[in-house]
C-alpha cells in the first residue's frame, strides 16, 4: 500500500504493507537508522520517535496509523545536533554503548516540551519506558536537568515546531 | 610485575617501532600492541615477529590519527587507549581522530574485548609509543632550530624553545621526523602523573556526536546496495533439527525472496571449545526485516527435538537436591581439617544459596551482515572475539580464513554475549546460499533470549564454624554446578582459591555436577556475579552470628589471611601472565574508603532503612560497596550506593570510569531482583524484557557515589569488577533493615520487588 509520510519535515511516499510498524519503514525503507530495534513489543523504548509531537514506540506503531501527523526521529530533532538535550548528553557524557540513547533523547524531548523544568520524579515517570542495558540512568537524569537549565524554552519550541511541521 | 618487565623488554627492541612518511606530508609511527608482543611469548613454534600495524599519524595540519584496533561495546576503549598515546605525545585531545581497524590477524595478533584486559595490556606500551613520537619531534626541532634537545619543551602538538621564543609545530616537523631512526626506548622518559593533561581528565565518548544525532554506527545499521534482510528460526530445544516445514507456502509470501533449511554440517576440523556455532534451522530472506519476520510467523515446522527435550529447571533443582544430600563428587580444595574445626567450633552456621541461569540481553540484538562473492566472504559484525568468529565461519562453511574479510562495527552492548559468534556463522551461511547479494541477519529479542550462552545457575551448601572470639575457624562449601565428570560446563567452575580460602585455616571446597542441555558462557564478571552474592551474604550471616559489626568482621577476616603466594611465572595464562590473587591490604583499603564515605555505623536510620556492605575481588579490581535501602513490606528502594574501588595508580578517563561503575551497580540490581531464565521441556521459557526484566530509571538509586583508592599498582580494567559486590551489599542491607535473609536469586522469588 502507498503511504505519504511527513518525516523530519520532508514528505515521502512509501509502498509497504499497512501493518508494517513505523520502525521498519524508517529503518529499512527510508534508511533512517536512529530509531533502534530492541524488543519489538514496547518494552524497551529504543524505537521511540515522535508522531504528532507525541512519543510513540515505533516498533508497534503501524504505518497506517501515522496519517498526516508529522514524524520526528532523532535525525530530525535539530539541524545539527544542537538541541539542548543533545548538547547536555554530550557534556554529561551519558552513553556507554549508546544503543538506547536515540530513544532516551526522544522521550526526554517529549517530556521537556510538556514540562520544561521537570523534577526527578517527572523524569522517572516519563522515562521509565526506556531501558538502558548499560545503566546510564543517573546521567540521563542529570542531562535532562542540564538541558532544562540550558534553555527549557528553546527545547520546548524546537520540539513543538518539529511536531507540527 | 613480570608482565611489565616482559612488555618493556620487547618494546625496547626499537626495530618494532617504524617511522614512515605519509603521502601528502605528515609522518606515521607504527608499533605493536602489548598483547601482540606477549602473544609471541606463548609456547610452540617460533612465532613471526610482531607486525607493527597499530599506528599514530601526524598530518601537516597537526591532526593526529590513531588506529583503534579493538571492538567497542560501550566499555570506552576507543577513548582510553588513544588518550594514553595522546598525552605522552603531548598533543591536543581535540586534534585527535580515531580510525577503526578491520579485523586482520596478519596485522594484529589480538583483537578482542573481554575480561577487563585492555587497560592492563595497554598501559605501558601505549604511553611508550606516544613518548617515542614526542622524543622524535624534539630531535627534529633541535636540528631545525639549532639548539640542544634539553632546552626544548612540548605542548599541544608543538615544540617550544623558551629562551628564543621560537617554536615548531608537529606538522611542520613531520617531514624531518620521517627521516629519523627510532628512538632508544630504554631512555624514554614517561610523564609523571602530575604532568598529565589528558589522562585522568574527563573525556566524553569519542563517538558521542554520532550517538546523539542518530548516525548509523551500530551493527544493525549496516546498509549495503541491494541488501536483503534475513531472520533465522531455530528449534527451541538446543540441537533440534528440522524434519519438515511449509517452505513452499512461505516463499509465496509478500517480500520473501528465499526460504531454506540450514543443516549444520558435520564439522571434522576443530570446532572451537565452548562454541558449538551453527544450529539447524530455517532462514527467510526478504526485502525488509519486517517482511522476513512476518513470513516467519506463518512457518509451520516439524522439529526433531533431540536428546535435550527432557531438560527442565524443575529437573535441575531436583537433581541438585539429590546431589546435595549425597557425598560430593570431587574435592577441589582441602586446607587443614574443616570437619574437625566445625566440630570444635563455638557456633556453626549452615545455609544453602542458589542463583539461576540468566541471559546477557545486550540491547542491540545479535546481528551480522555478509556478502559471498567469487568464493570470498565479506562481513560486517560486532563480535567481541572477531578472530574466533572468523574461524568458526571458516570451519563451518569450508571457506579459507584468508578468504573472509571482516569489518568491525560498534556494538550496542556486549556483556560477554558477543564473545561467541553463532549469529556470525548464520549470516555467513545464509549469504553463501544467495551469492552476490548482501544479507543482513537480525535476531529478534526472543531469538536472543532463547539462544543465549547463559550465565550458569547453581547451588552452594555452606557450613562454617566460628570460635568463642568470633573468628571463622572452618569453612565448607558443597558447590553444585553443571558439567560432566571432571569437566565443568563453560563458566560453571569454581576455582580452588575462591574467597575465603587463605583467610580461613580449615577450608574445604567440594563439588558435584549434573549434565545440562542448554549452553552456558561468560557474563560480565563471570562466576563472580553469582559467587560474590553467596559468599558475602554468608559472611554477613557469620558476622551477625558472632555478634560483630559486619564491616569490622570483614576487616578482621581480611587481616587474618595467609600471605599471597607468589604469582605463577609469566608465559602462561591470559595475555601471557597469570593475574595475581587478592592482595588483602588493597581490599582493606577499599573497605575503609567505602566505610568512611558512607559514614558506616554513624548514621541513625528510621526502622526499615539500613546500610549493608560487601566486597569482592575480580579481574584484578578491588571493590567494596555499601548500599542504603529502605524496605517497606516486600518493596525495596535502593536509596544510595557507595562504591570504593582500587584499580591501580591511575583512572584513565574518570568520566568513562564513573559511567561503568554506575552500570555495574544497576546491572547488578537487575540480576539481584529481576532476572531468571528457566527451562521447560528443553526450551527456554522467557523471551523478552517483560519476563526477563531490567532495572528501569524509576528503580535506579537516587545516587551512586564512586570513589577510587589510588594505589601504586599498575592500572587495571573496570568493565567487570564493580558489579559483583553490589548484590550482597543490597541483600545484607535488606537483612539489617527487615530481618529477611534472602538466599535465593532473584529476590523476586521471595515476593520482593523494587519500589
Ligand atoms: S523496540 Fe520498540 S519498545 Fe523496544
Ligand atoms: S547506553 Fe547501552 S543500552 Fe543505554
Amino acid at each position: 500500500m502507498a503511504f505519504k509520510l511527513n518525516v523530519n519535515g520532508h514528505t515521502t511516499s512509501v509502498d509497504v504493507p499497512a501493518d508494517m510498524p513505523l520502525l521498519w519503514v524508517l529503518r529499512d525503507v527510508l534508511n533512517l537508522k536512529a530509531a533502534k530495534f530492541g524488543c519489538g513489543m514496547a518494552q524497551c523504548g529504543a524505537c521511540t520517535v515522535h508522531v504528532g509531537g507525541q512519543p510513540v514506540r515505533s516498533c508497534m506503531y503501524p504505518v497506517s496509523q501515522v496519517g498526516t501527523k508529522a514524524v520526528t526521529t532523532l535525525e530530525g530533532l535539530s539541524a545539527n545536533g544542537t538541541h539542548p538535550l543533545q548538547q547536555a548528553w554530550e557534556t554529561v557524557d551519558v552513553p556507554q554503548c549508546g544503543y538506547c540513547q536515540a530513544g532516551q533523547i526522544m522521550s526526554a524531548a517529549a517530556l521537556l516540551a510538556k514540562t520544561p523544568k521537570p523534577t526527578d520524579k517527572d523524569i522517572d515517570t516519563a522515562m521509565s519506558g526506556n531501558l538502558c542495558r548499560c545503566g546510564t540512568y543517573l546521567r540521563i537524569r542529570e542531562a535532562i536537568h542540564k538541558a532544562a537549565d540550558m534553555g527549557s524554552n528553546a527545547a520546548a519550541k524546537t520540539v513543538q515546531t518539529a511536531g507540527k511541521e | 610485575m613480570k608482565r611489565k618487565d616482559s612488555t618493556q623488554n620487547v618494546l625496547n627492541r626499537r626495530s618494532f617501532f617504524k617511522i614512515s612518511a605519509v603521502a601528502g606530508g605528515g609522518v606515521m609511527f607504527s608499533f605493536p600492541f602489548a598483547s601482540d608482543l606477549l602473544a609471541q611469548g606463548r609456547g610452540g613454534a617460533a612465532p613471526p615477529p610482531p607486525n607493527p600495524n597499530n599506528f599514530i599519524k601526524v598530518a601537516l595540519d597537526g591532526t593526529v590519527t590513531i588506529v583503534a584496533k579493538n571492538p567497542e561495546t560501550g566499555q570506552g576503549v576507543r577513548n582510553m587507549l588513544p588518550m594514553m598515546i595522546a598525552d605522552e605525545l603531548d598533543v591536543d585531545w581535540k586534534n585527535v581522530r580515531l580510525e577503526q581497524a578491520d579485523f586482520d590477524d596478519t596485522k594484529y595478533a589480538a583483537q578482542s574485548s573481554g575480561g577487563s584486559t585492555a587497560t592492563p595490556n595497554a598501559w605501558t606500551p601505549m604511553r611508550q609509543a606516544g613518548a617515542a613520537g614526542r622524543a622524535l619531534f624534539i630531535t627534529a626541532a633541535a636540528q631545525k632550530l639549532g639548539v640542544p634537545e634539553a632546552e626544548l619543551t612540548t605542548g599541544a602538538g608543538k615544540v617550544n624553545h623558551a629562551s628564543s621564543k621560537r617554536s615548531a609545530t608537529y606538522g611542520e616537523l613531520a617531514a624531518a621526523v620521517a627521516k629519523l631512526p627510532p628512538p632508544d626506548f630504554s631512555r624514554l622518559k614517561l610523564k609523571d602523573p602530575s604532568e598529565y593533561k589528558i589522562i585522568g581528565k574527563k573525556h566524553s565518548a569519542y563517538d558521542i556526536g554520532k550517538i546523539v544525532t542518530g548516525a548509523p554506527i551500530f551493527g544493525v545499521d549496516v546498509t549495503l546496495p541491494g541488501m536483503l534482510h534475513a531472520c533465522f528460526e531455530k528449534c527451541g530445544v538446543f540441537g533440534g533439527k528440522v524434519v519438515k516445514a511449509n517452505l513452499d507456502e512461505i516463499k509465496k509470501l509478500p517480500g520473501v525472496k528465499h526460504a531454506f533449511v540450514v543443516e549444520r554440517p558435520v564439522i571434522t576440523d576443530a570446532v572451537l571449545p565452548g562454541e558449538p556455532g551453527l544450529e539447524n534451522g530455517i532462514a527467510i530472506v526478504a526485502e525488509t526485516w519486517w517482511h522476513a519476520n512476518s513470513a516467519r510467523k506463518k512457518l509451520v515446522v516439524e522439529w526433531n527435538e533431540g536428546p535435550n527435550a527432557g531438560d527442565s529447571s524443575v529437573g535441575y533443582a531436583k537433581k541438585a537436591e539429590e546431589l546435595g544430600k549425597a557425598a560430593p563428587q570431587r574435592t577441589l580444595r582441602a586446607d587443614g581439617d574443616a570437619d574437625a574445626a566445625l566440630k570444635s567450633a563455638a557456633k556453626v552456621v549452615e545455609a544453602s544459596y542458589s542463583y539461576p541461569f540468566i541471559a546477557h540481553a545486550p540491547l542491540e540484538p545479535q546481528n551480522c551482515t555478509a556478502v559471498f562473492k567469487d568464493g570470498k566472504l565479506e562481513m560486517w559484525g560486532n563480535s567481541q572475539q572477531p578472530g574466533r568468529g572468523r574461524k568458526l565461519v571458516a570451519d563451518t562453511l569450508g571457506v579459507a580464513e584468508t578468504d573472509i574479510s571482516l569489518h568491525m562495527v560498534r556494538a550496542g552492548g556486549g556483556f560477554g554475549r558477543r564473545l561467541t559468534n553463532d549469529y556470525m556463522v548464520e549470516a555467513a551461511w545464509i549469504a553463501k546460499q544467495v551469492p552476490g547479494v548482501p544479507v543482513k541477519l537480525i535476531w529478534s529479542r526472543e531469538d536472543d533470549m532463547r539462544h543465549d550462552y547463559y550465565r550458569p545457575g547453581g547451588w552452594q551448601n555452606l557450613k562454617a564454624g566460628i570460635d568463642a572470639s568470633g573468628k571463622i575457624v572452618g569453612w565448607k562449601n558443597h558447590f553444585l554446578s553443571y558439567g560432566d565428570g571432571e569437566t565443568f560446563a563453560s563458566s560453571s567452575a569454581m576455582g580452588p582459591t575462591e574467597f575465603p580460602q587463605r583467610f580461613v585455616p580449615n577450608y574445604t571446597l567440594q563439588s558435584s555436577v549434573q549434565r545440562l542441555g542448554i549452553r552456558t558462557g561468560a557474563l560480565r564478571a563471570p562466576s563472580s556475579n553469582a559467587f560474590a552474592f553467596v559468599i558475602q551474604s554468608f559472611i554477613d550471616e557469620l558476622a551477625h552470628a558472632a555478634g560483630k559489626d559486619p564491616a569490622q568482621f570483614r576487616l578482621d577476616l581480611l587481616a587474618s589471611g595467609a600471605p599471597l603466594p607468589a604469582p605463577p611465572a609469566a608465559g602462561g595464562g591470559r595475555g601471557g601472565f597469570a593475574p595475581p590473587g587478592m592482595n588483602a591490604d588493597r581490599m582493606i583499603g577499599a573497605m575503609k574508603l567505602a566505610m568512611e564515605k558512607c559514614e558506616w555505623g554513624k548514621k541513625k536510620y528510621p526502622a526499615g532503612t539500613a546500610q549493608g556492605i560487601a566486597f569482592h575481588f575480580s579481574h584484578m579490581g578491588y571493590f567494596a560497596e555499601v548500599a542504603e535501602v529502605t524496605v517497606t513490606g516486600t518493596k525495596v528502594k535502593v536509596n544510595k550506593v557507595w562504591v570504593a574501588g582500587d584499580i591501580g595508580s591511575q583512572i584513565i578517563n574518570p568520566s568513562g570510569a564513573e559511567n561503568l561503575v554506575h552500570g555495574g551497580v544497576i546491572d547488578g540490581m537487575s540480576e539481584l531482583m529481576l532476572q531468571e531464565i528457566t527451562v521447560d521441556k528443553g526450551k527456554v521459557v522467557q523471551g523478552n524484557f517483560n519476563t526477563h526484566g531490567m532495572v528501569r530509571i524509576n528503580q535506579a538509586p537516587i545516587a551512586i557515589e564512586t570513589h577510587f583508592v589510588k594505589s601504586t599498582a599498575s592500572p587495571t580494567g573496570l568493565g567487570e569488577p564493580s558489579l559483583p559486590p553490589v548484590l550482597p551489599a543490597i541483600a545484607n542491607a535488606i537483612f539489617t533493615a527487615s530481618g529477611k535473609r534472602l538466599r535465593q536469586l532473584p529476590l523476586s522469588k521471595a515476593g520482593m520487588s523494587w519500589a
